[in-house]
C-alpha cells in the first residue's frame, strides 16, 4: 500500500503536469478549430457571395447568445450555430485548464497552489454566472 | 467586396495578429481591434467580441507549446492569476464609479513610461543575468523560480519584488476590467520590470494567463451579442496558426528583437489609449 502511494505520487511530477496542461490546451483548441472550420465552410458556401454587413451593430439573434440555443442550432447543422459551438469550446479550454491545475496541485499535496487555483476557478465561475444556458 | 473575399482578408490579418501576439505575450486582440474597427469599419462591439476570441485562441494555442517547452511558469502564472482575476472583477464593478476616459489617458501615459523603462533596462544590462540579486523571501516560500531553455542549455531564475508584482497585477486586472483592453501589456511589464523575470518567461507566462482573464469576460460578451460567428470565424482560424508559428519562432528569437517588437506595439497601444481618452471612443 505504501509503495503504491509513493508510486502514484511520483508519477505526477511537475514535468508531467506541464505535459498534460499542454496536451489539454492543444486538444481543446484543435477540437474547437475543427468545429469552427466545418461551420465556416458551410457559412461561406451559403453566404460567401453576399456583401458583408458589420458597419452597424444589431447584436446576435437570441439563439446564438445562449448555450442551449447554440447547441440546438449546431445539432441541426446550421453554419452559424456550429461556429458558435466551436467558440464556446474555445472559451471552455482555459477554464478546463484551471480545473485540471486545481486537481493536479491537490494531488501533488501543494495545498497553497491548489487553493490559489481554486480561488481563480471560483472567480471565473462567478463572472460566468451571467451566461444564459 | 463579397463576404468570401472579406473573410479571407480578415483571416490574413489575424494570422499576423496571432504571430505577433504569441511572441510578445500581448495576445492577438491588441492588433485585431484596430484592424477590424479602423481597417474594416466593423462596429467596435463586434470588434471587441472577435478580439476576445483572438486572445483566447492565441493564449491557448501558443501556451500548449510554451508550457511543454518550459517557457511559461505555471506556478508564477497561477499565483498572479489570483491577482488579475480579482482585479478584473473589481475593475468591472468600478466602471460606473470612475471616468473611463481619464483612466484611458493615464493608462496610455503609463505605457509610454513603461516603453521607455523597457528600452532602458535592455540598454543598461542586456539580457544576460535577469533575476540576479537578493532573493525575495516570498519567492522562496512560494517557489517562484524555474529555468527556461536557451539554445545553449537552460538558465535558472528567481522572481523578485513579489509583493509589488502581485499588487501591479491586481491593478492590471482592474484596468482590463475597466477598459476591456491591455491586460497583456501590464502583465508582461509587471513580470519583466518589477519581478525581474527573463523577458521570454514574462511574455510566455503572460500568454498563459491572458486566456483565463479573457474567458472571464466571455459570458457577458456572448450574452450581449458581441460575438458574431461570421466575424469570429476567420479571426479564430487565422490567429491560431499564427500563434503556433509564433510559438515555434520564439525559441530562436533573440530577446532583444522581441523587446523591440513589444515596445513598438506598446507605444502604438499607448497612443490609441490617449487618443481614445481625449476623443471619447475610437
Amino acid at each position: 500500500m505504501k509503495v503504491k502511494i509513493a508510486l502514484s505520487e511520483r508519477v505526477w511530477t511537475e514535468q508531467r503536469v506541464e505535459q498534460t496542461v499542454g496536451n489539454l490546451l492543444r486538444f481543446g483548441v484543435m477540437l474547437a478549430a475543427i468545429i469552427v472550420l466545418t461551420g465556416g465552410l458551410l457559412y461561406l458556401i451559403r453566404y460567401g457571395a453576399a456583401p458583408p454587413h458589420y458597419n452597424g451593430f444589431q447584436g446576435e439573434p437570441s439563439d446564438l447568445r445562449s448555450v442551449s440555443g447554440i447547441v440546438a442550432d449546431a445539432l441541426s447543422f446550421r453554419s452559424r450555430g456550429l461556429i458558435q459551438l466551436g467558440l464556446l469550446l474555445l472559451v471552455a479550454t482555459p477554464i478546463a485548464r484551471v480545473v485540471f491545475l486545481t486537481f493536479a496541485f491537490a494531488r501533488r499535496r501543494d495545498h497553497t497552489y491548489a487553493i490559489m487555483a481554486l480561488i481563480v476557478l471560483a472567480l471565473l465561475v462567478y463572472s460566468l454566472a451571467g451566461v444564459k444556458f | 467586396m463579397n463576404t468570401f473575399e472579406w473573410t479571407l482578408l480578415i483571416w490574413l490579418g489575424s494570422l499576423v495578429a496571432g504571430f505577433l501576439g504569441s511572441l510578445t505575450g500581448l495576445g492577438g486582440g491588441i492588433i485585431v481591434v484596430p484592424m477590424l474597427a479602423l481597417g474594416f469599419g466593423v462596429d467596435i462591439r463586434y470588434a471587441a467580441g472577435a478580439s476576445l476570441i483572438a486572445v483566447i485562441a492565441t493564449s491557448s494555442g501558443a501556451s500548449a507549446a510554451y508550457v511543454k517547452e518550459g517557457f511559461s511558469n505555471i506556478r508564477i502564472g497561477t499565483f498572479l492569476e489570483v491577482a488579475t482575476t480579482l482585479g478584473a472583477l473589481v475593475g468591472a464593478f468600478s466602471t460606473a464609479l470612475l471616468s473611463t476616459r481619464s483612466i484611458s489617458i493615464i493608462f496610455g501615459m503609463i505605457l509610454v513610461y513603461s516603453a521607455f523603462l523597457s528600452i532602458r533596462r535592455w540598454r543598461e544590462q542586456g539580457e544576460i543575468s535577469p533575476g540576479s540579486g537578493p532573493a525575495d523571501p516570498w519567492a522562496i516560500r512560494l517557489k517562484l523560480n524555474g529555468c527556461y531553455p536557451v539554445p545553449a542549455g537552460s538558465i535558472s531564475y528567481q522572481a523578485q519584488n513579489v509583493a509589488t508584482g502581485f499588487a501591479i497585477m491586481f491593478g492590471a486586472g482592474a484596468l482590463s476590467g475597466l477598459l476591456g483592453i491591455g491586460s497583456g501589456a501590464m502583465k508582461v511589464l509587471a513580470m519583466d520590470q518589477t519581478m525581474r523575470l527573463p523577458f521570454k518567461v514574462s511574455t510566455t507566462t503572460s500568454n498563459f494567463m491572458i486566456g483565463v482573464t479573457a474567458a472571464a469576460s466571455a459570458g457577458i460578451y456572448l450574452h450581449l451579442g458581441y460575438i458574431d460567428p461570421g466575424l469570429s470565424m476567420p479571426v479564430m482560424l487565422g490567429v491560431l496558426p499564427g500563434a503556433l508559428l509564433g510559438a515555434r519562432r520564439l525559441v530562436f528569437a533573440r530577446p532583444r528583437d522581441l523587446r523591440v517588437i513589444f515596445t513598438a506595439i506598446i507605444l502604438a497601444l499607448a497612443f490609441e489609449m490617449i487618443y481614445k481618452g481625449l476623443r471619447g471612443g475610437l
